[in-house]
């Protein structure tokens, strides 16, 4: 079974959202994702400073296998990318909660990271899949 | 109907992710493909490739029969055991499918031809071999593994039933020998030494646990395609198929133009082809940016015109993304692949990347 850490908001796309102190929200792909990618050896980030609407694709995340494209969980702008992926992008397999998150947004509204799947719920919709 | 190879336990029990791969249930990994894909660069892996078919030819005329259903020519075959890498051509000259022969006597040669091309191999051949009186049997109860990397052969000689073992440890580069229902072939698609042996299915169990308990690990499919990639070996309905020539598929070499009045299924077209003078050739790329080359992308050589990507991966050996792709003969130095709507740059190289533990880049 995959870890799904029961503080964090996912999508059914497999994204999830962490609500920072700061208002910012922090995203990356879940440990079901990393593990369904395989062995992941290149991610497109998004541009700093674009704005993308919910489920707009804005990021690729390349395995040995085939691109796959992530969404936006929620409307906001692009604050941050994770550098470390540039180089080392198989830390998203391997700490797909923590060291290996994707980028920061800053939510256009953050009552809409509310509205995303709370952990037992996409873990329900896991065990469907 | 998906089919099931007779490892198909051992797969799951080793923790392969099972997929659909040309209407069997194939591993595709037993876990992390970069580790696998190093396994077999730097000591040993094992592969069930018990989906591909064995089909024996017997018969007097099983040589001139061979020297028409191929492109490349049996009787360049002396020693018993020789293999051989051939194309089998349409008679418009595409190719129907790529495979290995060993020529075990003059009225018995073994062929091992893909799995995804079973039914029509068998029914072109079938049809070609009537008026030679050869018999085609399909070894459907046998199983194969291939156990490739540079620690291959000294551990597979260990397992191998002694006289197998023997026989085989004798053999030089692609070449095979029997041994009671055994066969041992030096042969494989991954760039590294090895052996691909075929044996009865009632044995491949335990002979796969053997070989797990000399260190030999499970590779799955995945692996395997970035393996052949990198050693720069052609999959047959990705990089060629029935529309493309051999001669545009980097596979010239293995047409046995001479002796010239040999007759065999697409010579002329090809000829004709070789003749007016080709406008493609199978390249390979290796990408300067970063990013991973796939299949169908499009490759731009300015000044010159539009070739595709056949075959694309990141390479875990040489760490960057290499492909093969299709290109217009007129192709200098470099070119640039479009990458979701951007023209990244790729050096153009000999479709080889990296064999035998080393690159074969400049």
């Amino acid at each position: 079974m995959s870890e799904v850490p029961s503080e964090l908001r996912y999508t059914s796309s497999h994204e999830w959202v962490r609500l920072e102190d700061d208002g910012t929200a922090t995203v990356g792909i879940t440990d079901h994702a990393q593990s369904a990618l395989g062995d992941l050896v290149f991610v497109e980030l998004p541009e700093v400073g674009t704005e993308y609407s919910a489920e707009d694709a804005c990021c690729v995340v390349e395995s040995v296998k085939a691109a796959s494209d992530m969404y936006m969980p929620i409307n906001g702008e692009i604050i941050d990318t994770n550098p470390a992926l540039v180089d080392e992008p198989e830390i998203i397999n391997s700490s797909p909660y923590d060291d290996g998150w994707i980028f920061k947004v800053k939510p256009s509204d953050e009552d809409d990271i509310e509205q995303l799947m709370d952990a037992s719920t996409y873990e329900a919709e896991l065990e469907d899949e | 109907m998906s089919q099931q190879t007779i490892l198909f336990e051992k797969h799951k029990e080793y923790g392969g992710k099972i997929v659909d791969f040309a209407g069997w249930q194939m591993p595709i990994n037993y876990g992390s493909q970069i580790e696998e894909h190093h396994q077999v660069r730097t000591d040993a892996g094992m592969f069930d490739v018990s989906h591909m078919t064995v089909i024996d030819l017997t018969g007097e005329k099983v040589i001139p029969f061979l020297r028409y259903l191929l492109a490349n020519d049996v009787a360049k075959l002396k020693a018993t055991g020789k293999a051989m890498y051939s194309c089998m051509l349409t008679e418009g000259g595409g190719v129907i499918d790529d495979l290995i022969i060993y020529y075990m006597s003059d009225d018995w040669v073994r062929m091992v031809v893909n799995a995804a091309t079973r039914d029509k191999d068998l029914a072109w051949i079938e049809k070609q071999a009537g008026s030679f009186d050869v018999e085609v049997n399909e070894r459907a109860e046998m199983a194969m593994i291939a156990v490739q990397g540079p620690h291959a052969r000294e551990k597979a000689l260990e397992v191998l039933p002694l006289d197998v073992s023997q026989a085989a440890a004798e053999l030089k580069r692609f070449e095979g020998i029997d041994s009671g229902d055994w066969f041992v072939g030096r042969t494989g698609y991954t760039g590294e030494d090895g052996f691909e042996i075929i044996l009865p299915e009632s044995e491949a169990i335990e002979f796969w646990d053997a070989l797990a308990k000399e260190g030999v690990k499970p590779i799955g499919l995945g692996a395997r395609d970035t393996l052949r990639l990198e050693a720069g070996m052609n999959l047959y309905g990705t990089d060629m198929d029935e529309t493309t020539s051999p001669l545009i598929s980097n596979l010239a070499w293995t047409i046995a133009w001479e002796p010239a009045d040999r007759d065999f299924i697409g010579r002329k077209p090809i000829e004709e082809e070789k003749a007016q003078g080709v406008q493609q050739k199978l390249v390979g790329l290796v990408l300067e940016d970063k990013g991973v080359l796939r299949g169908h992308q499009k490759v731009v050589v300015e000044g010159v015109g539009e070739g595709e990507i056949t075959s694309g991966t990141f390479s875990p050996s040489l760490k960057q993304a290499i492909a093969l792709a299709r290109v217009p003969v007129g192709v200098g130095e470099t070119c640039h692949v479009e990458v979701r709507g951007k023209l990244l740059n790729a050096r153009v190289v000999k479709p080889v990347f990296f064999r035998e533990g080393k690159s074969c880049l400049d």
